[in-house]
């Protein structure tokens, strides 16, 4: 996937001062962005609006990040969107867990522009894993 | 504070003098927040009172700290996707030529806390098979002996750990202790470190590959052209310069060119011929 192509991005979390934090370091990095502040709102927007990527929280009420994961692959989407893991969590288990559940990504908060455009250059490359795909 | 002319040409002197790096009107902004943290350490009023105390007969190990604060250290893992996406291409390109000599030595001159040289490594052991029976030698350089240092201790912050850095990455090469991520042995053990100046003699024997990537943007044109001229010594006929992606040789050196088809790539422009020939052309 070439960088031209990745436009849009979904940022799901429950905290307003994230989303707004995120939403605009997206913004400078030319995504249009969406929000959701939890993983069925987001699931919600999935079925009208496949984004490039999205930028997932692991705790949200109503529906987690692992959740999403793993409803978002019942949807059996035709274009699976790049998933950047968004936590708190910084224990190799935590991240050994989103990895295995389908993210392709993992950042742990708080961050920076340069780190999230870092780790969006990753999954549009499609490195996965540490490997070039 | 305002920072008067007077002090920022007293450390603007310093820097250059034992760096060769000068302190362009662009890196102005940052000076008062480097030397914050000596200001507070030693109780020093302001950069202006800093500046006076430079002069001080015993003020070696003060200047020391100054110049150390001054050096912009920023780097991350991969940095420049691109460019380190075009490096396999180049490794592989310089295997091909090497007749039975299986060697590869890699130069990251101004290496700062190591991330660049660690990428490096990583890449080449992703590909594990193709290099297993290579010598690889790594080396990283800095004129800095406090990121040395820190780049033999391979020790990171979380900040700096995911800067650039897959999780993959990450999780393979790294151990999490009280979020501090630490290089496992078998990365750290591939790299060498040693401090050095770029405007200096380079490291004995030719290198394959050489990253000087964002350290010419500190000097002024003629150290441009100094250590321009250090790498092309430094460099294997064969062998391929990185540079920071808005960094050119050009205006500074003849003896690169682009390397076609790839990102911020030189290699050694074909040898002109010698002087003797070149007028006998002339006059044929």
């Amino acid at each position: 996937m070439g960088a031209s192509f990745v436009k849009k991005c979904l940022v799901v979390d429950d905290s307003k001062v994230i989303r707004k934090v995120a939403c605009h370091m997206l913004e400078t990095l030319d995504f249009s962005v969406v929000e959701a502040d939890h993983g069925g709102e987001a699931l919600e927007r999935l079925k009208t609006d496949i984004p490039d990527v999205v930028l997932l929280d692991w705790n949200m009420p109503v529906m987690d990040g692992m959740e999403f994961l793993d409803a978002m692959k019942a949807l059996a989407l035709e274009t699976r969107p790049k998933v950047i893991f968004c936590t708190t969590e910084n224990d190799v288990d935590h991240i050994r867990r989103a990895m295995a559940a389908g993210a392709d990504e993992y950042i742990m908060k708080p961050f920076d522009r340069e780190t999230l455009q870092s780790k969006i250059e990753i999954v549009q490359a499609g490195a996965v894993n540490g490997q070039s795909a | 504070m305002t920072i008067a002319p007077s002090t920022m040409r007293i450390l603007s002197s310093l820097l250059e003098a034992r760096t060769g790096q000068c302190l362009s009107e662009g890196r102005h902004w940052r000076v008062e927040m480097a030397l914050n943290p000596i200001l507070k350490k030693r109780g020093i009023e302001d950069c202006n009172a800093l500046a006076a105390s430079l002069a001080a007969p015993d003020a070696r190990r003060l200047s020391d700290e100054t110049v150390e604060a001054l050096l912009n250290n920023e780097t991350y893992f991969f940095r420049d996707h691109d460019a380190f996406a075009d490096l396999p291409r180049v490794f592989e390109a310089i295997a091909a030529n090497r007749k039975g000599r299986k060697t590869l030595r890699i130069w990251s001159a101004g290496c700062s806390t190591g991330q660049e040289i660690y990428s490096v490594a990583m890449q080449l052991r992703d590909d594990e098979r193709r290099w297993r029976d290579w010598s690889i030698e790594l080396l990283g350089t800095d004129i800095s002996q406090s990121v040395i240092d820190r780049a033999k201790r391979a020790d990171f912050s979380q900040f700096e750990i995911q800067r650039g850095l897959a999780a993959g990455h990450m999780l393979r090469w790294f151990e999490n202790s009280d979020g501090r991520w630490q290089a496992r042995d078998t990365l750290r053990d591939m790299v060498h470190f040693r401090r050095h100046n770029v405007l200096d003699v380079p490291p004995p024997g030719q290198f394959d590959v050489i990253l000087c990537r964002n350290v010419m943007l500190y000097f002024p044109g003629i150290n441009r052209a100094k250590a321009l001229a250090n790498l092309a010594r430094a460099l294997a006929p064969d062998g391929a310069l990185m540079l920071g992606a808005g960094e050119t040789v050009l205006g500074y050196s003849d003896r690169f060119e682009i390397l076609p088809g790839v990102r911020s790539l030189y290699r050694l422009a074909a040898a002109e011929p010698p002087q003797i020939l070149r007028v006998a052309a002339a006059g044929s």
